[in-house]
């Protein structure tokens, strides 16, 4: 009982995420957790964008494109070939993980730019691309998965559990994505909290530094690059099951753009900011396009033109304001936030020894 | 042959367009180290102001002058308002910054001239006139003059003024500008102008081939991405070669290589782009890039 008593407080919070998270679905309708479950895919491609970005300071705008080897490596798998759905998962996060390890190889020899040119490129030639071999990915038309129905075991646990009837293939969907999630969560935190995550911190922080500190900066470049494709990987697999339809519209270069204000919101290097990302880029255009409907001194003609536009200008404008004034994101605000409160709690005296968020200038 | 001739003839068009939107990039990378991905997005927003502009009567030959005056304006306006803020921040801030105003730039064109490709009337005939056997169309001859002028005209002033010592100068080395009297922040905006200036140029000539709407520059600043890797990022000379070789190269790609018609062009200048990487990663006429590492 001492060690629980003594748990750092991040640890409680932790705790009480997983827990709300767990039990989200039991709260909400089988649809509603269908959209909890693309927020949680959105917060693993934005952890894996996180780690290249935040931790290793590398950028790519081509996460979408990413996402797109996933999904259609699952599509594909389960669609022709009849593959287990489960295994999939995994397939699709290495060949994508190899995809920008490749991919990788040349473009992070020289500065950060040139891999944001190369992957914007991939970026806007991806849904092109996809529909080349039809016969593979079929076209422009997509291709349609069926629902994939929960295991007896998850779905009468789920009905003992709630009380009410067995689970849905949306609610099963949902706990896939959660534990997916749970588990590159904590891929990411021990990643960044052990030996590859310090190096690939000093890489961020200077490279000359950390090259005359014995790091291998081309080789962890790489590894950052390649594991941050595996997330997209794996979130693409999840996408393709979740919604039960890839197309090439499905990933057009918007998408890798939302993915990257999520990973900016959300806080870049820190392991929370994916999860705020996550939620902020996935309900943000559906909550705000709903709210302008709602109101009706709104006339009709800009509401639907603020429904095309208005993500596209919200996003950027937070992108401009976030990285002027909060660089470090909603994570950061947060702690920024806590700090202060503390020490105000506790006294003028203390007020220095709050936690601060890391330096801005670094990311 | 005399296809062949075409098809490059056409490819030095397209190039020239390329070229222009290169030289943007190449003139703010040599200012502040940044590939400004919000270059084509501020060149699509000019075109659509030449567009109003026009459709109001007013004849294109005032219109373009006046729009890139406009296109100059705001591209100060915009570095004085956005950039500044972060300018002494790493570049990866910065290119995020870029986005996002690339970004805001597309939502803002959106939403006050809406996704509908819009004609952009074009100022030379199509009619074609016959050079050493090609059909060249007066449309192609056009833009190649037009961009040729623009590009002529930023070598003069970059090479042979003052003010375009004193950005080059304030590029190269602003510690020392700035104490021989250079406003080096005011060199730096003007460098945005005359990028936005640049690029406008190249929306404007682009505008009649492509249809106008707010996702018209995506493909082109690929292909104007790939001239300026090509030519060497920091090279403004590079860039107006890597945009006419690219320019030709897709075009040839486009009509001879089986498969490689209409979009998948795009992907001709993304394998541009990682073949450079991976064999000259400095372009045909970069500098090797100092690195210590």
């Amino acid at each position: 009982m001492r060690f629980v008593g003594r748990a750092p407080r991040r640890y409680w919070l932790i705790a009480l995420g997983v827990i709300v998270f767990a039990g989200l679905p039991t709260q909400v309708t089988s649809f509603q957790s269908l959209e909890w479950a693309e927020v949680l895919i959105f917060a693993i491609v934005i952890m894996g964008l996180n780690l290249l970005i935040g931790y290793s300071g590398q950028i790519s705008l081509g996460h979408g494109a990413f996402m797109a080897v996933g999904a259609y490596t699952t599509a594909i798998l389960v669609h022709r070939y009849h593959v287990e759905y489960l295994v999939t998962i995994p397939i699709a996060g290495l060949l994508t993980g190899l995809v920008g390890f490749f991919l990788g190889i040349p473009a992070l020899r020289l500065s950060p730019l040139y891999l944001a040119l190369a992957t914007f490129a991939l970026a806007v030639i991806t849904p092109s691309l996809i529909k080349r071999p039809e016969n593979l990915t079929q076209g422009t038309q997509g291709i349609l998965l069926p629902p994939q129905q929960p295991p007896d075991w998850a779905s009468s646990t789920f009905a003992a559990v709630t009380g009410g009837p067995a689970m849905t293939s949306d609610q099963w969907l949902y706990y896939l994505c959660f534990i997916a999630a749970i588990i590159l969560f904590w891929v990411a935190w021990n990643v960044v909290r052990r030996r590859p995550g310090r190096a690939l911190m000093a890489i961020r922080d200077g490279e000359v530094a950390a090259a005359a500190s014995g790091v291998n900066v081309a080789g962890y470049k790489t590894l950052a690059f390649g594991l941050s494709a595996f997330y997209a990987g794996v979130a693409g697999a999840l996408y393709a099951l979740a919604t039960g339809f890839v197309s090439p519209d499905t990933f057009p270069v918007s998408l890798s753009f939302q993915l990257l204000v999520g990973a900016v919101i959300g806080g870049l290097g820190s392991i929370a900011g994916p999860l705020f990302g996550g939620i902020f880029t996935f309900w943000l255009p559906i909550i705000s396009s709903q709210f302008v409907q709602t109101q009706d001194w709104i006339p009709d003609q800009v509401a639907s033109v603020f429904k095309n536009a208005g993500p596209a200008v919200t996003y950027g404008a937070l992108l401009i304001l976030i990285m002027i004034f909060a660089p470090n994101g909603l994570a950061g605000l947060i702690l920024s936030a806590y700090a202060r409160l503390r020490s105000r709690l506790r006294g003028v005296g203390e007020r220095t020894s709050g936690q601060l968020p890391p330096d801005p200038q670094t990311v | 042959m005399d296809e062949f001739l075409q098809q490059v003839l056409s490819g030095i068009a397209a190039g020239g367009i390329y070229a222009s939107l290169a030289l943007a990039l190449v003139l703010i990378y040599n200012a502040m180290g940044l590939v400004n991905f919000a270059q084509g997005e501020m060149a699509m927003f000019a075109t659509f102001l030449a567009f109003t502009l026009i459709g109001h009567g007013i004849s294109y030959w005032i219109a373009l002058p006046v729009t890139i005056a406009i296109a100059f304006i705001g591209g100060i306006v915009i570095q004085r308002i956005v950039i500044r803020p972060v300018e002494r921040a790493p570049v990866l801030t910065l290119v995020i910054v870029t986005l996002g105003l690339a970004t805001l730039i597309n939502g803002l064109a959106g939403f006050f001239f809406g996704y509908l490709p819009r004609s952009f009337p074009s100022p030379f005939s199509v009619q074609t006139v016959d050079i050493l056997g090609a059909a060249a169309s007066w449309q192609d001859l056009g833009v190649m003059a037009v961009s040729g002028v623009v590009l002529v005209l930023v070598f003069f002033m970059l090479q042979r003024t003052s003010v375009g010592l004193a950005m080059r100068a304030a590029a190269h080395n602003p510690e020392a500008s700035r104490l021989l009297g250079i406003r080096v922040s005011w060199m730096l905006a003007l460098g945005w102008g005359l990028a936005s200036a640049v690029g406008a140029v190249s929306g404007i000539m682009v505008a009649p081939i492509l249809y106008l709407e707010p996702n018209m520059m995506q493909t082109v600043i690929i292909y104007a991405f790939a001239a300026a890797v090509l030519g060497g990022i920091e090279s403004p000379l590079g860039a107006v070669i890597g945009g006419l070789i690219v320019g030709v190269t897709v075009n040839l790609a486009g009509t001879y290589l089986p498969g490689v018609g209409g979009d998948l062009q795009l992907a001709v200048a993304f394998a541009i782009i990682i073949a450079v990487l991976v064999i000259r990663p400095n372009g045909l006429l970069g500098r090797r890039a100092m690195r210590r590492a």
